[in-house]
């Protein structure tokens, strides 16, 4: 078998860069992709210690699964929010929504 | 009741009406004379009783009617109010009551009760006459006074503090009837205050009193403390005025009782307007006449006499008759022969009616205490009864004079001086009682022999005089009886006789029954009073007579004064200058029609000998500049008010200091602008952490995170 820190290295490279999409896109669309990345760099990160840990418990893979249902919640609820914007807005582009001020 | 509760009673009906008209019957005229002239004749009534009563006790002057009672309590002494009727207060209690029922009566008629209210008359001045209509065509008669009860509640006041002064047995009482009727003499001089002139006259009134009376009140003061006592029979005991003559008093060489007496005889020189204190009583004729009358003439100047004649035992204690008069008594002498004759020679050249006799009461007032100072007790309470009796006719003559020419000045509506005697003339014709009554008083006044009592009280000075050796108050006197005869006769030369020289003199008209009654009965006193003097040895008279007022009154002092013996140069005297002085007065003035035509009009003589200007000078601008000038404006405005503003600008310049310096800079720029300042720089630059941008967030949370996370780890992991 590979060794587990090859999983983990895949896994934190992800979550940068998904950290990096969110942090440094202009498009909310884009951001929310870079969440999808970064949740599923969090997946892998839990597969990987499933496997490497103990193979017998379901733990593990229920808990990925959990996270894949509240991502894709989550991405609905975001994308929701981002139309929602967009018809107040006129724009998605995360700089110029800067309602979040008092 | 006794006699001694009945005194007490005396003078109250007119304090009473005093006070019931200034609380309740000041609107209703007739509530008001009724309860004043009311209360006069209550006086009057049991001053009468008393008086009987007094002439027929046997000894008065030994057992008089006496009774005081303790007033104020003073350490272990009480001062006493009380009353006493001896010959002397009897026989002062019976002018009193008469002089003072005839003038309330008089005072009805004289502000023309029953006469409609006027057409412009103003409370205040003196009325003007209303215009009726009757038979078709209107004509001015004389109108109400407007005032009407307020003067009566006044000489109703005057009243209660001139009886007060006479049946008072002590000088505190006196004091206080003295003061009262100061008060009243200044409400009345200014009865009529919308006159400056009035008020003026009230003024002077009061003030050149008031300095007699302030040494007056040393006076008493003093002789408290010498004796303890004020009441006048404890003082007129042998030991106590024998010591008072011996003890020095410690200034000029006086015994204590020569400057008691000088002290006290100084609040008569006031009261009784003797030089130099007489200024104030000409200018007092600005009062309506019954006020004149009365208090001018009757009895408030006279009180000045009564007061000194009572305290002749302490005046003259040490003296008697023969020796060389002590020196109180020679400046009282001096004093009264002094002004006899200067008011007298004023008096010649006034125009005004009741100025001449202004200064005629002022000359006859210096008769009587020339006559005290001389040492002739009898005589001069004789004048003063006398003088009281003539003098009030004559003023209340003027008055009734004034008041017809008033009728023929509103009748005509000339505009000219109703006092003025050369607007007079022919008046007997138009006005007979007052005529022969002003007759009457006028000769009293001169001394007409034997008909008029006047001749009789003066001629006993002028003996007494004589008959002492005191030559200069002889000839003084005498000089002064012959211009007294003189200014009398030219008064009533001008006023009566000859032919009217004005229109209103013309329309002048007899005045109402109110008026004339009280002339005709005052001048029946001013005839028969005189009769109960006449002297043992006069010739032809003398046998008849038990001179009666002799005997009564001198009984007052503890000897009745030896009578003087007839001598025939005073009484000849006496003769010529009063029939000299009024044939030379006709003569010289039935003529005369105009001022210019009168040559006695000389200036100094006219202008008072110019003391209004000299006291004016001397006396009154240096008070009115100490007042507003000294006082008012360097000390009250520059010093104390210039104190206050210094604090005040002190004040405010420490608030203006404080509010510049400390106020604005720090606490409202430093402090208060500053910390908002500070805010708000803070607001500014830590706002940009919140942009309202999702992505900055986010990155300052993950810069915070590995921050916080390098430190957790480094400093507590590893």
């Amino acid at each position: 078998m590979i060794p587990l820190s090859w999983y983990l290295i895949l896994s934190a490279a992800l979550f940068s860069i998904g950290l990096f999409g969110v942090l440094a896109r202009r498009n909310a669309i884009a951001i929310l992709l870079g969440v999808e990345l970064m949740l599923n760099a969090v997946n892998v990160n839990l597969a990987a210690f499933w496997r490497y840990g103990d193979i017998n418990q379901m733990a593990g893979q229920v808990f990925a699964i959990i996270v894949f249902a509240v991502a894709a919640a989550e991405v609905a609820v975001g994308l929701a929010l981002v139309i929602s914007v967009y018809r107040r807005r006129n724009t998605i582009i995360a700089d110029e929504i800067d309602m979040l001020k008092w | 009741m006794t006699t001694e509760t009945l005194i007490w009673l005396i003078p109250l009906p007119p304090l009473l009406a005093f006070f019931l008209i200034v609380l309740f019957t000041n609107k209703s005229k007739v509530l008001s004379h009724t309860l004043a002239v009311g209360a006069a004749f209550l006086s009057w009534l049991g001053s009468m009783y008393v008086f009987v009563q007094a002439l027929g006790v046997h000894e008065l002057g030994k057992e008089p009617f006496t009774s005081s009672w303790p007033w104020i309590p003073t350490g272990e002494t009480w001062l006493s109010i009380g009353i006493l009727i001896d010959p002397l207060s009897a026989a002062t209690l019976f002018f009193v009551a008469w002089t003072v029922l005839m003038i309330f009566l008089y005072s009805v008629g004289y502000h023309n009760y029953g006469q409609p209210a006027g057409d412009h008359d103003i409370a205040g001045l003196p009325p003007h006459g209303a215009t009726v209509e009757e038979h078709g065509h209107k004509h001015t008669v004389p109108s109400i006074e407007p005032m009407y009860s307020r003067f009566f509640a006044f000489i109703g006041l005057f009243a209660f503090g001139m009886y007060t002064l006479v049946v008072s047995d002590n000088l505190l009482t006196l004091f206080v009837g003295w003061e009262i009727m100061g008060l009243c003499s200044y409400l009345l001089i200014g009865f009529w205050y919308g006159k400056p002139s009035a008020r003026d006259a009230a003024v002077k009134a009061f003030m050149t009193t008031r300095v007699g009376d302030v040494f007056m009140l040393l006076g008493i003061v003093y002789l408290y403390s010498a004796t303890g006592t004020l009441s006048f029979r404890e003082i007129f005991t042998e030991e106590i005025l024998h010591t008072l003559a011996i003890v020095p008093a410690g200034i000029l060489g006086l015994s204590a009782a020569g400057l008691i007496g000088l002290l006290l005889f100084i609040g008569t020189v006031g009261k009784s307007a003797q030089f130099p204190l007489h200024v104030w009583l000409p200018d007092a004729m600005e009062g309506p006449t019954p006020v004149s009358a009365m208090i001018h003439a009757a009895t408030m100047v006279s009180a000045g006499v009564y007061m000194v004649i009572r305290m002749f035992p302490l005046i003259s204690a040490g003296w008697t008759e023969g020796m060389p008069l002590n020196p109180t008594m020679s400046v009282i002498a001096f004093i009264g022969a002094f002004t006899a004759l200067f008011a007298a020679t004023i008096a010649v050249a006034q125009n005004d009616i009741k100025r001449v006799l202004a200064y005629s009461t002022i000359s006859q007032l210096g008769y009587m205490i020339a006559a005290l100072g001389i040492g002739a007790y009898v005589a001069a309470a004789f004048h003063l009864i006398t003088h009281a009796f003539f003098k009030a006719l004559l003023f209340l003559g003027s008055g009734s004079v004034i008041h017809g020419m008033e009728h023929g000045v509103l009748h005509t509506g000339e505009h000219v001086d109703a006092q003025n005697m050369f607007n007079m003339g022919g008046l007997r014709k138009k006005m007979p009682i007052t005529f022969w009554t002003f007759l009457i008083g006028g000769f009293a006044l001169s001394g007409f022999p034997i008909i008029t009592a006047g001749f009789w009280s003066k001629d006993e000075i002028l003996a007494d005089a004589f008959g002492n050796g005191h030559m200069a108050v002889f000839i003084t006197l005498a000089l002064a009886a012959f211009l007294t005869a003189f200014y009398t006769m030219r008064q009533i030369t001008l006023t009566f006789l000859g032919e009217p020289r004005t229109k209103s003199a013309e329309h002048a008209q007899e005045t109402k029954w109110t008026m004339t009654t009280p002339l005709v009965i005052l001048a029946i006193f001013a005839i028969g009073y005189g009769w109960v003097g006449i002297p043992e040895h006069f010739p032809f008279l003398g046998p008849f007579s038990s001179n009666w007022f002799h005997e009564f009154v001198g009984s007052t002092l503890a000897e009745v004064p030896k009578a003087i013996e007839f001598k025939w140069e005073p009484l000849v005297t006496s003769l010529v200058v009063a029939l000299g002085g009024l044939y030379f007065g006709w003569l010289a003035y039935r003529k005369v029609k105009t001022p210019a035509q009168d040559k006695l009009q000389i200036p100094v003589l006219k202008n008072k000998w110019y003391f209004d200007e000299i006291y004016d000078f001397l006396f009154v601008k240096p008070a009115y500049w100490f007042a507003e000038t000294f006082t008012y404006k360097w000390i009250d405005s520059g010093v104390i008010d210039g104190f206050l503003h210094a604090i005040g600008r002190a004040t405010g310049g420490i608030g203006h200091a404080l509010r510049n310096y400390i106020d604005m800079p720090v606490i409202n720029q430093f402090i208060g602008d500053g910390t908002a300042h500070v805010t708000q720089w803070f607001g500014r630059n830590l706002r940009p952490i919140q942009p309202g941008r999702i992505q900055q967030y986010m990155m300052l949370a993950l810069v915070v995170f590995m921050i916080v996370g390098g430190l957790l780890f480094y400093f507590l992991l590893a």
